[in-house]
């Protein structure tokens, strides 16, 4: 056998040193690598489809590499464009001629360089503050979930089961003069109670049967759609359908339902309710004996076992409340954006809430960059997809690549050379099946 | 010119994240004799066997068979170099029988089909020339432990090993299962076999070793020869210290009942009856020790004691109250303290701060928690407080469990445990894994909380434990207890044939 030497001297221990320095920062940076990671591989993915590559091989066999590097150039410059447009759409901040704005837009000159400027467009930050609302609070619901061992994919359906609930306490006649200060409460708990009940079935299957809560929610997401594509779409007999309308869908809220605006923006009350939902479950995962008990049971049934709690009760509560800031998500859209609610209406905000949570690695402070950053993608792929004339399929593939980096952070770890914690994190995503 | 030896390591060097396994290893194994590798848990003896079968690369250091010197980079390659290795935890598959068992991976065959006759004929002939008494017909999984590792040997053997590496052979055997397996190991090294045994009970080494090699943190600590050892001589040396191998015990007279069990049945997962009419008590400052070997029910019982495990029949008291139904937090709240089996699994939430880990199984209660929320401070001062009475080594109250040690992580358990007003402790393999220093002090501890007048159910498979902490001693073979003896007059061979099933009245 060839005598293997250990890596001798003083480099040897440098390179150690620094690789442990940048292993205690490392896995604290795997959540923000895997998004730079995935814009990386999105824009090489734009520079591709946007290069002439009849002209690109022409080059490179009269100029050489250089040529071709030139080539590039068009790709790469329609790369930067999209992404310029994608931060403008998502936060309003853009590198753009003021005069191209229309007057009636408000707008922020934040810098002015020549021709163009550095303005601030406060509707684009608005409009993804909206839009990441409920992947706040459906992310907090999927995270709640994971926090007590079980994968909730459930959230769709109880955002269908908290919408239908509060858009049928916003409309029914017999409520439509109570005052705002009751009606908004109710409408909202029952939201909270439409999605608990949803959740809270699939939980108390697994405790009382062990059916896996990957099925049952599965099953629930179906049945909860179509019932309620039923309950809208129904003329005979007629439950929720609003028969003057021209498309299907139910009864506006009354007014008192609605929630409040904030100013004279589509901002409402909702993202306030979404943002007290964060510092709630966060108290309540950390701070209370429930919220112990229920972190017990998903890192180590056995020892939560020992201890003398109730695993049953743990999974039933935990998809309770999972279920619940699912509801109160779907619930939020009715009562702050839509005031009605359509069939189809959520289409996949419940599925896109599990990669927000494994985005923010189950934590409930991380979820409200992880929903903004969600929100800002789809909200600022419109314009991307105007400026640089980029599919908007490629805004959802760059979400694709965002969530498997981060769910499989083995890939992102190899890229940026992160070694694994020796101690297994926290966050337990799910156990195996069968148990 | 001393001969050549059949097996020599230099200078294996092999790190893990953190740990250096093995610091600059040598050894060697004289042909025809009997090598002890001693030393605690994580001294680095399963690291390089490992290395030396092939399923670890060392990052310096090289191995030499018969002198040569070979690269071995798996299993495949250590069987070929004709190296055998008896694993501690067995590798058969118990569906099959021991000539299918045998010869997996190593068929004969005729055309496309096993010649089972032909194969189980060589197993019979291995089997009479070293004394391994087997049926090749049975089936695995109905046979007994002891019969089982005679498989594991002859399966060495049969891929014609003539370097043998046993690894923790004895821990699932009884004090004569044991005996006969060294017998069966000196007819081996009598025709020729080489072996590696791999302990780190000091009673075994002195008994069968030719040569020892005793490993402390990676290194090789000493290599003696065993006339001119002592168990304390070889204790100091794998601890690095003296170390103080008998407990201090004063008699005690006990007092009142605290745990009695009656006609207990509990079935185990697979539905079979695995305590099967067991009675027992517990009076408060007496150790009841129940001894037996791995797998006889001990596991299912302290389940059913604590409420874990459902019970078929029978019937619990605890302090006077009847706790054959209760939960296993009712249990908790009738003042009984429970160290788990596996630590682990059980005891522990790995990814949880020690604090966290502290308030266990009384986060719920004041002044700890307040209208279900948990108070911060009170839970802080009292971490640190029995962090330090427990003398548990941590960094912080807020490092994860995890990332302690064996011996500190079973501190935590005992500090947990020991911290509540507790009427009874049943402790199950309290010191299995440990150092020997933390199970000093967990032999004390055991000791002091029986002085202050606890009652005591100790079950573990470490004779010599239940020897020196018991009062008095239960045996328990297959479910039921064979018989109870005071401690003072047991001796290591009655407990040993009671522990075989064997009841030798009046000897």
């Amino acid at each position: 056998m060839e005598p293997v030497t250990a890596p001798s001297g003083a480099g040897a221990e440098l390179r150690a040193r620094r690789r442990i320095s940048w292993g205690e920062l490392g896995p604290r940076l795997v959540p923000a690598l895997a998004v730079l990671t995935a814009v990386l591989f999105g824009g090489l993915f734009m520079v591709f489809s946007g290069t002439d590559w009849a002209a690109a091989r022409a080059a490179l066999a009269a100029d050489g590499a250089g040529g071709f590097l030139r080539e590039l150039g068009p790709g790469i410059g329609k790369a930067g464009v999209a992404y310029e447009a994608m931060v403008e759409g998502a936060t309003g901040l853009g590198y753009i001629d003021p005069t191209s704005v229309r007057s009636q837009t408000t707008m922020v000159v934040l810098l002015r360089l020549g021709e163009r400027a550095i303005v601030f467009l406060p509707d684009n930050l608005v409009a993804t503050l909206v839009r990441s609302t409920p992947f706040l609070l459906a992310g907090l619901a999927v995270a709640v979930g994971f926090k007590a061992g079980l994968f909730n994919i459930g959230a769709e359906g109880q955002l269908y089961a908290g919408a239908l609930l509060a858009v049928w306490i916003g409309f029914v006649p017999a409520l439509a003069n109570l005052p705002a200060l009751l009606h908004i409460p109710l409408a909202v708990a029952s939201g909270i109670l439409g999605g608990a009940i949803w959740g809270g079935i699939a939980g108390f299957l697994k405790a009382r049967t062990g059916a896996h809560e990957v099925i049952n929610t599965i099953m629930m997401n179906h049945i909860a759609i179509r019932l309620a594509d039923w309950l809208i779409k129904s003329r005979e007999p007629l439950i929720l359908l609003d028969t003057t309308a021209s498309v299907p869908r139910t009864p506006f809220i009354a007014a008192t339902a609605e929630y409040p605006r904030l100013g004279d923006t589509p901002l409402h009350f909702g993202i306030l309710i979404s943002l007290g939902a964060v510092a709630l479950v966060w108290w309540f995962l950390y701070r209370t004996t429930l919220g112990f008990e229920l972190r017990t049971v998903g890192a180590n049934p056995n020892a939560a076992k020992y201890a003398g709690m109730s695993v049953t009760r743990n999974l039933v509560l935990a998809m309770a409340v999972s279920g619940g800031l699912a509801g109160l998500a779907g619930s939020g859209e009715v009562l702050g954006v839509q005031h009605n609610l359509p069939p189809g209406f959520f289409a996949g905000v419940g599925f896109d809430s599990i990669a927000i949570a494994l985005l923010a690695k189950t934590n409930p402070i991380a979820m409200i960059p992880a929903a903004f950053l969600w929100g800002g993608l789809l909200n600022g792929a419109g314009l991307m997809q105007i400026r640089a004339d980029i599919s908007i399929d490629l805004v959802k593939i760059i979400q694709a690549l965002i969530v498997m980096f981060v769910a499989a952070d083995q890939i992102v770890r190899v890229i940026w050379r992160i070694r694994a914690r020796r101690q297994e994190e926290e966050v337990v995503f799910s156990r195996g099946w069968g148990r | 010119m001393e001969p050549t030896p059949v097996l020599e390591v230099r200078g294996i060097t092999k790190h893990f994240p953190g740990v250096l396994a093995n610091d600059h290893i040598d050894f060697k194994l004289t042909k025809g004799q009997i090598h002890c590798m001693l030393g605690e848990n994580g001294a680095g003896k399963t690291t390089l066997m490992n290395v030396i079968y092939g399923l670890y690369q060392p990052d310096a250091g090289e191995i030499l068979v018969n002198g040569q010197p070979v690269s071995i980079h798996s299993a495949n390659d250590a069987i070929r170099m004709g190296i055998g290795m008896v694993h501690q935890h067995f590798m058969l598959i118990p569906e099959l029988t021991v000539t299918e068992n045998i010869i997996l991976g190593n068929e004969v065959t005729v055309g496309p089909f096993l010649n089972r006759r032909r194969a189980a004929a060589q197993i019979r002939e291995l089997s009479e020339r070293f004394g391994l008494p087997v049926d090749p017909a049975a089936r695995v999984g109905d046979l007994p432990v002891g019969s089982r590792q005679r498989v594991e040997i002859i399966k060495a053997l049969y891929r014609k090993a003539d370097i043998l590496i046993l690894d923790e052979p004895t821990a699932v055997l009884t004090p004569q299962e044991a005996e006969d397996l060294f017998k069966v190991m000196r007819t081996l090294v009598e025709q020729g076999v080489s072996i590696v045994f791999i302990t780190h009970k000091l009673k075994e080494v002195l008994a069968v070793a030719d040569e020892i090699t005793v490993l402390r943190d990676g290194r090789v600590a000493g290599v003696v020869q065993p006339e001119q050892a002592t168990e304390a001589s070889l204790a100091s040396l794998m601890v690095g210290r003296e170390v103080i191998l008998q407990v201090e015990k004063e008699p005690r007279e006990p007092g009142e009942s605290i745990l009695s069990v009656r006609d207990l049945r509990v079935i185990d997962d697979r539905e079979h009856v695995a305590v099967d009419g067991v009675s027992l008590e517990v009076r408060s400052g007496e150790i009841l020790g129940v001894a037996g070997v791995q797998g006889n029910g001990q596991t299912e019982l302290v389940q059913a004691l604590t409420g874990l495990r459902a019970v078929l029949s029978g019937q619990v008291f605890i302090a006077g109250q009847e706790t054959t139904l209760a939960t296993p937090r009712q249990v908790t709240e009738l003042g009984v303290a429970h160290i788990p089996e596996d630590r682990e699994k059980d005891g522990l939430v790995k990814s949880y701060p020690i604090v966290d880990n502290l308030l266990l199984n009384v986060y719920y209660q004041l002044p700890y928690a307040r209208r279900m929320v948990i108070d911060d401070t009170q839970a802080a001062d009292y971490a640190r407080d029995v962090i330090q009475k427990f003398d548990v080594r941590t960094p912080s109250i807020y490092a994860q469990a995890g990332t302690l040690s064996g011996g500190n992580k079973q501190k935590m358990i005992v500090a947990r445990e020991f911290s509540r007003p507790i009427k009874l402790l049943i402790a199950a393999q309290p010191t299995r894994g440990l150092d020997v220093g933390s199970i000093e002090f967990i032999h004390r501890q055991l000791v002091s909380i029986r002085d202050l007048g606890v009652a005591v159910l100790l079950v573990s498979a470490e004779l010599d434990e239940i020897m020196s902490l018991s009062d008095r001693i239960a045996v328990l073979f297959r479910g039921r207890i064979i018989d109870t003896l005071p401690a003072a007059t047991a001796t290591r061979e009655q407990l040993g044939l009671l522990m075989a099933g064997v009841h030798a009245q009046a000897a």
